[in-house]
């Protein structure tokens, strides 16, 4: 395992935060455009994270995600059409339309997935590292979660149990600051949270989550780690989202110039800025352009596609009420 | 064939199930080192190790959400919640994560797992060791919720919940652990849904689950006494209902008691009375009586306790009433 991207693993995620970027825009445009159903939580300004923490990571390895999760599809691997596809509401989605666009879940990427409870990924993923442990696979689970969900007693008592039974797991906090609308600070006794890793035995990591290249690195580490069987990590990667918390969010609770500050620290150009050198601006537009285009294509194709009939839905067992 | 007590077939069901597959493993408050609380557990530690028996720190709510995922990634977890009582504390990842993903994630995953605890009053354990909160997971679609009330119950719904694909919560109850009856050697697996005629009677049909199969067992004998044949029918499984055979009994009875360790409103029986208005009104002679726990916190000291749980007694005084 190396701990630093090559330039091709930098490339990759370069082409998959522009594929998010611009999928997250196009939704915004839709939802304006009346065009999607219930809130859709947007995750501009995070890619980083999501994308520089899944990218070393295989099939055979889990990730449990959160509301916000278009990142982490992506990042596992996910087919960008069928993700748009079910955040639509399509037969043709990953889960033809049955969970929408917080729960989406990949089985055969080990994508299981989105979840709307904030923190219920937390033990989610602890679980699975017990059937890694259990089976004696190669493997580790990953949760990506927020700052939010660190507040909530399920964290606790997973990382509890992760590092006492030395489980192969590892707890991304994807760390924006606010909390739907409530920021950190009125949430949190500790500003860095990853200091609360020294409390269960485990090392805590801190980073910019803006920067994917640290991400990956820390990431990777953490992965080696906890293949050699000893145990989780917690990293703590400190990001921001640019839009509200959802669709639905009427904004008016960040402090003024919070979000003009953020943006000067977007993690695309900075990461485009750092591989101009490498592979050239030709290049970099190129990638830029096919991500673009890809994301287009999946609108297109899903917006054409059928909406699913409740016919060929039925809730078989084990909901049938009566054997 | 052999007499076991109602704990020692449970055991025997898990040891069995550890032997047939490597990927059944146990976890739950002190079931390792000291075999259980009721002692279900007992000596598995010694023979499946430490990693296939996991003692657990006191974290309900993550052991169950761990529970549910590490059935969908390859093995076949059993938890041990200690008392029903701590079953909301278990709710979301229930009602939020194990009932929904088989049909939500359109049958990408499974979920083989099973959440043993045990309920229900007359121990003197108080308000909150004592109640039966059937009706807190029976509500939620995408789960089996099996009560047994017998030892040889005990053992075949256990080895088949754990064989079941899906969620199964399974009930035991604490004044059943030292009862004892035969109980089939080896490969004994019962069906879930399936309910059991343990009295034969021509006047009125008991629909009972867990303990209170045995109260009504006693009040058919009472009612006997008076000239009045109850049927009884222990239900085992609570979801999926057993809806033919109970159907079967309404017919021929034409008289219906219901009786769950619950509370009353809204609770289990509620759901029972409303499923044999729904499929067998006709067959009715007399609205079904319903018995349970009094609407109120279980008290502590015995008379009080007494007053409140359902017993023999109020069954046969609701079967008094049916007929009448």
């Amino acid at each position: 395992m190396r701990n630093a991207p090559s330039v091709d693993d930098q490339l990759e995620m370069f082409r998959k935060m522009v594929v998010v970027r611009h999928m997250e825009e196009t939704l915004g445009e839709l939802h304006k455009a009346g065009k999607t159903r219930g809130p859709i939580h947007r995750c501009d300004g995070q890619e980083a994270v999501g994308i520089g923490a899944t990218a070393m990571l295989a099939d055979t390895d889990y990730i449990t995600s959160t509301h916000r999760g278009h990142a982490h599809y992506i990042g596992k691997g996910l087919d960008p059409y069928r993700v748009v596809a079910e955040i639509l509401g399509r037969e043709t989605g990953y889960c033809e339309g049955r969970a929408g666009h917080m729960i989406v879940a990949d089985a055969a990427r080990g994508m299981i997935g989105g979840n709307a409870i904030v923190g219920a990924g937390i033990p989610a993923a602890t679980g699975m590292a017990c059937s890694i442990r259990l089976t004696g696979r190669d493997a580790v689970a990953m949760c990506l979660f927020g700052d939010g969900a660190a507040q909530t007693g399920i964290c606790h008592e997973s990382m509890n149990i992760a590092s006492l039974w030395k489980l192969p797991v590892i707890f991304l906090l994807e760390h924006n600051q606010y909390g739907l609308t409530v920021h950190s600070s009125r949430q949190s006794s500790v500003e860095d949270l990853s200091v609360r890793a020294e409390g269960y035995g485990m090392p805590g990591v801190l980073i910019d989550g803006n920067d994917a290249v640290a991400v990956y690195g820390a990431v990777a580490e953490a992965v080696a780690r906890a293949k050699r069987g000893e145990g989780p990590t917690l990293i703590e990667a400190k990001t921001y989202r640019f839009d509200g918390f959802s669709t639905s969010d009427m904004g008016g609770y960040q402090p003024d110039g919070e979000i003009a500050e953020w943006r000067a620290r977007d993690p695309i150009p900075r990461l485009r800025a750092a591989l101009e050198s490498h592979v050239g601006e030709e290049r970099l537009s190129a990638v830029e352009a096919e991500a673009r285009k890809e994301v287009d294509d999946a609108f297109a194709q899903a917006l054409a596609d059928p909406l699913p009939g409740f016919a060929a839905h039925p809730a078989s067992r084990p909901y049938s009420e009566v054997s | 064939m052999a007499k076991l007590r109602y704990a020692e077939a449970l055991n025997q069901a898990l040891r069995e199930e550890m032997e047939r597959d490597p990927a059944v493993w146990l976890l739950g408050e002190d079931i390792g080192v000291y075999g259980g609380v009721f002692k279900v557990t007992r000596d598995l530690m010694e023979t499946f190790g430490e990693e296939r028996v996991r003692d657990t720190p006191i974290s309900e709510q993550a052991l169950t959400a761990m529970t549910v995922t590490a059935a969908m990634t390859g093995t076949r977890p059993v938890l041990e919640i200690m008392y029903a009582d701590f079953l909301p504390l278990t709710i979301d990842a229930l009602a939020n994560q194990a009932s929904i993903y088989n049909y939500i994630w359109a049958g990408q995953v499974e979920l083989p797992f099973v959440l043993r605890t045990q309920g229900g009053g007359g121990a003197g354990a108080g308000a909150q060791h004592s109640k039966s909160l059937d009706a807190f997971v029976a509500h939620i679609p995408g789960l089996k919720v099996v009560a047994p009330a017998s030892p040889a119950d005990a053992k075949g719904l256990l080895k088949a919940a754990i064989r079941d694909p899906h969620p199964v919560i399974f009930l035991e109850h604490k004044l059943l652990y030292n009862m004892r009856g035969e109980v089939p050697d080896g490969e004994h697996v019962a069906e879930i849904g399936r309910a059991a005629i343990l009295r034969e009677g021509r006047d009125v049909s008991v629909f009972a689950t867990s303990r209170m199969v045995h109260e009504a067992l006693k009040a058919a004998e009472a009612l006997s006494a008076e000239g009045i044949e109850a049927e009884i029918v222990d239900l085992r499984t609570l979801r999926p209902l057993d809806l033919s055979a109970i159907v079967a009994s309404v017919e021929k009875t034409n008289h219906a008691v219901v009786v769950n360790e619950g509370w009353t409103f809204c609770g289990y029986g509620a759901e029972l009375s409303a499923t044999i208005m729904d499929h067998a009104f006709d067959a009715l002679d007399a609205p079904v009586e319903r018995v349970g726990t009094l609407d109120m916190p279980i008290p502590y000291s015995e008379p009080l306790e007494m007053a409140v749980l359902p017993d023999a007694g109020r069954i046969a005084d609701a079967c008094r009433r049916a007929v009448a």
